[in-house]
């Protein structure tokens, strides 16, 4: 077979693999766990009625907003205010393309000998790819925002146009001191530059930045401000009902995810597993691989849950202050940050 | 190059706050105007759960009116109920019977800590806090449950009837305010720690709405509002009434006058009621809870059926175009109710009902100031600065 062809053929299976397999019934499954995590904190029960412990929840919350009206009021910019759902939806997807899941698998299909990435695209500017696509997803709120026609739309907009603006700076920063341990703008050799020691031992104030940051990418408590439901009602997505709204729910869970894998990936050794446990074990080669996509999974779960926790405990920052923090404690951080790991790796 | 800021036009956005706002809490209206994200000029719009109730004080007799000061403020009930009669039995002459007014003096203070937990968790989820609002409305649980126990109604409770109570507290009373008294410091310690100390929650209530000593007093503010700009009044200690003067509290005060320092007044208030009902609890009289003159209250149901008297009582106080006459003349009776004073004007013709009845409610009061509390402020303050103070609208509008 033609090697292209099976390339090409591969890269599909893995991308319908990630979205429909994992990121969307992971998403379904976030959703319930925020539910059940939330009411857990706050001594509640939360949804346990559909299916067992509440298990398809998400799936009647799903058949829900699809089969609501959907209103499109008449004072809105129409064209936008169509495509916004899908401007933000499509960069949290793809976002994901470049995460390396797992390292890679090398064996005979029909008689050829092919090398399966865990990893849909293994781009070697990965990190820039990220930066890049993730800094499209405000303009799905923008235009969301903006098309709406309403006041309070347009003020949560704003705001989020100008907060995560101002986080991917100190994001970026933090990527940098990562990118200069690793030497490699490839998100497969930085993980396997954390083969002995993670990241976040050696680059722990660039992962509070990152952390900090990343929560203000997602758009979630105590940086919810666009959406602040006590100030802007609904921000952005005031006017949004049925799957539309359901899109702008989708993605910040999806950005979660995303978020979440990158924190795995940059600061705590991706897929690896620590202590060197898989060597001990000495395993055949493809449960080496499952057990390493388990720890990664394991990982990006922990964060997750970390972001539910964070969410369901700290009240929310002004506008202001957020940006004072943005540009006056994080970006002077980051860059001190660089400096401090230009000198260790002069001294080392 | 001709400034760039000349060229530019930049108008005032008027932004409707209200009247149904997920921050406002009832029916409130602000009409805000914004310059960007600045507060130009905030103007209240008031009048939207206006029910007519003073109005009707004028049409009701007074043990009926009870029933209508349970929706003022509809989160402590029982200090409107308390309150009333107070000043009904003031206007009569009637000393309640000791044990009553230890029952009242308690549960004015349950209630106080009720609404300061809703005041709380309401303040906190619109600062974004969502959990202290779960864990105050817990708490709230706890003490309806109670109330109802007691009143049978966990809203409108209607509990005080002139010249005593609707009925005596249930014998395991004393048990569960104890049970209670228990549980609550627990949470108080929890809400404490996800609030006080939360750098988050310091930065958004810190020099937020600042209200200075002067403005207070000159604004007419009470309660909380008063004394978190640093004036130590309260009508329990100033004025005492009931067995306020026999008993042993403290009146918090907070000099900074900002949001922060409101909240701080109010945790303090919580921890000296539990104090005050500790007390109440401690000599707890026994005896008769209504006035032994059945021309004001209703006699036990056995003197009903047996005797002539209280057949006529009975009747008297319970048919309609009938009850008891209160002497002409007029007066005003405060009591501190969770938000401030709430003080009742009744002017009496000598009838069975008030020629005229005016509330004054802390909350119209504390309003009034609004918008020299969030000039200048942010959109985000708005909501923190209408937390603090704790506006109902149906005391608001009454």
């Amino acid at each position: 077979m033609n090697p292209w062809l099976l390339e090409a053929i591969l890269a599909l299976i893995k991308i319908v693999v990630v979205v429909f397999g994992v990121i969307l019934p992971l998403v379904m499954m976030l959703i319930l766990a925020e539910r059940r995590v939330s009411a857990f904190i706050q001594n509640r029960l939360g949804p346990n009625r559909v299916g067992w412990q509440g298990m398809l929840q998400p799936v009647a919350d799903g058949l829900k907003f699809l089969f609501k009206e959907d209103v499109i009021p008449g004072h809105v910019d129409r064209f936008l205010y169509l495509i916004a759902p899908g401007i933000i939806l499509f960069p949290a997807i793809m976002t994901f393309a470049v995460v390396p899941f797992g390292d890679q698998l090398t064996t005979y299909i029909g008689d050829t000998l092919v090398t399966i990435k865990f990893q849909i695209a293994d781009l070697n500017v990965g990190v820039l790819y990220i930066v890049a696509i993730a800094s499209l997803g405000v303009y799905g709120l923008v235009v969301g925002g903006y098309s709406s026609n309403n006041k309070y739309s347009m003020l949560g907009g704003l705001r989020s146009s100008a907060q995560m603006i101002s986080y991917e700076l100190p994001m970026g920063l933090a990527i940098i001191s990562v990118v200069m341990m690793s030497g490699s703008l490839r998100l497969q050799d930085i993980v396997v530059d954390q083969y002995e020691v993670w990241n976040v031992f050696r680059q722990p104030l660039g992962f509070i930045i990152f952390l900090v940051a990343s929560f203000a990418e997602t758009n979630r408590l105590p940086f919810d401000l666009p959406e602040a439901e006590q100030e802007l009602v609904g921000g952005y997505h005031t006017e949004y009902s049925s799957m539309k709204f359901a899109s702008f729910f989708l993605a910040e869970y999806i950005n979660m995810i995303t978020a979440s894998a990158l924190i795995a990936t940059l600061f705590f050794g991706g897929w690896h597993v620590p202590f060197g446990i898989l060597e001990a074990l000495n395993l055949p080669v493809l449960w080496e691989q499952i057990i390493q996509i388990l720890s990664f999974s394991v990982k990006t779960l922990f964060f997750l849950f970390f972001f539910i926790w964070v969410r369901w405990t700290l009240p929310r920052f002004r506008y202001d202050q957020l940006m004072n923090l943005g540009w006056k404690t994080m970006v002077p951080l980051g860059l001190l940050n660089i400096v401090l790991t230009a000198i260790g790796i002069a001294i080392f | 190059m001709a400034d760039l800021s000349y060229d530019l036009k930049t108008d005032q956005m008027v932004l409707n706050f209200g009247p149904q706002h997920p921050a406002t809490h009832g029916t409130l209206r602000l009409v805000l105007e914004l310059d960007g994200e600045v507060v130009k000029k905030a103007e209240p719009h008031i009048g939207y759960l206006h029910s007519g109730f003073e109005k009707l004080g004028e049409y009701k007799t007074y043990n009926q009116w009870i029933t209508l000061s349970d929706r003022m403020n509809y989160l402590s009930p029982l200090a409107n109920n308390i309150g009333f009669a107070l000043a009904v039995e003031k206007l009569i002459g009637i000393d309640v019977p000791e044990r009553a007014k230890y029952i009242r003096v308690i549960l004015a203070e349950l209630s106080r800590i009720a609404d300061h937990m809703v005041w709380l968790g309401t303040h906190a989820l619109d600062i974004g806090a969502f959990t202290a609002f779960l864990y105050a409305f817990e708490v709230r649980e706890h003490l309806y449950n109670i109330f109802e126990h007691v009143t049978g109604a966990r809203l409108t409770t209607s509990y005080t009837r002139i010249g005593g109570l609707f009925r005596d507290v249930p014998h395991d009373f004393e048990e569960l305010v104890r049970a209670f008294l228990k549980y609550f410091p627990g949470v108080l310690k929890e809400l404490h720690g996800l609030l006080t100390r939360n750098r988050i929650w310091m930065d958004r209530t810190r020099g937020v709405g600042y209200l200075s000593k002067e403005d207070a007093i000159n604004w007419g503010v009470t309660g909380p509002v008063l004394r978190g700009s640093g004036v130590a009044y309260d009508v329990r200690r100033n004025f005492p009434y009931l067995i306020y003067d026999r008993l042993d509290f403290e009146i918090p005060v907070c000099d900074e006058g900002d949001v922060y320092s409101r909240y701080l007044v109010r945790m303090e208030e919580l921890v000296q009621s539990m104090k005050i009902v500790e007390q109440c609890l401690a000599d707890f009289p026994d005896g008769p809870v209504n006035y032994f003159d059945h021309k004001y209250t209703l006699p036990e149901k056995e003197a009903v059926y047996d005797t002539i008297e209280g057949l006529i009582h009975h009747f008297k106080n319970i048919m309609p175009g009938h009850g008891f006459e209160v002497p002409e003349g007029e007066i005003y009776v405060a009591t501190e109710a969770p938000n401030g004073e709430l003080g009742f004007y009744i002017v009496s013709d000598g009838s069975n009902k008030a020629y005229r009845l005016r509330v004054r409610p802390p909350s119209f009061v504390n309003f009034a100031c609004f918008d020299h509390l969030v000039r200048g402020n942010l959109v985000s303050d708005v909501v923190a600065v209408l937390g603090s103070l704790n506006i109902i609208a149906g005391e608001l509008d009454r």
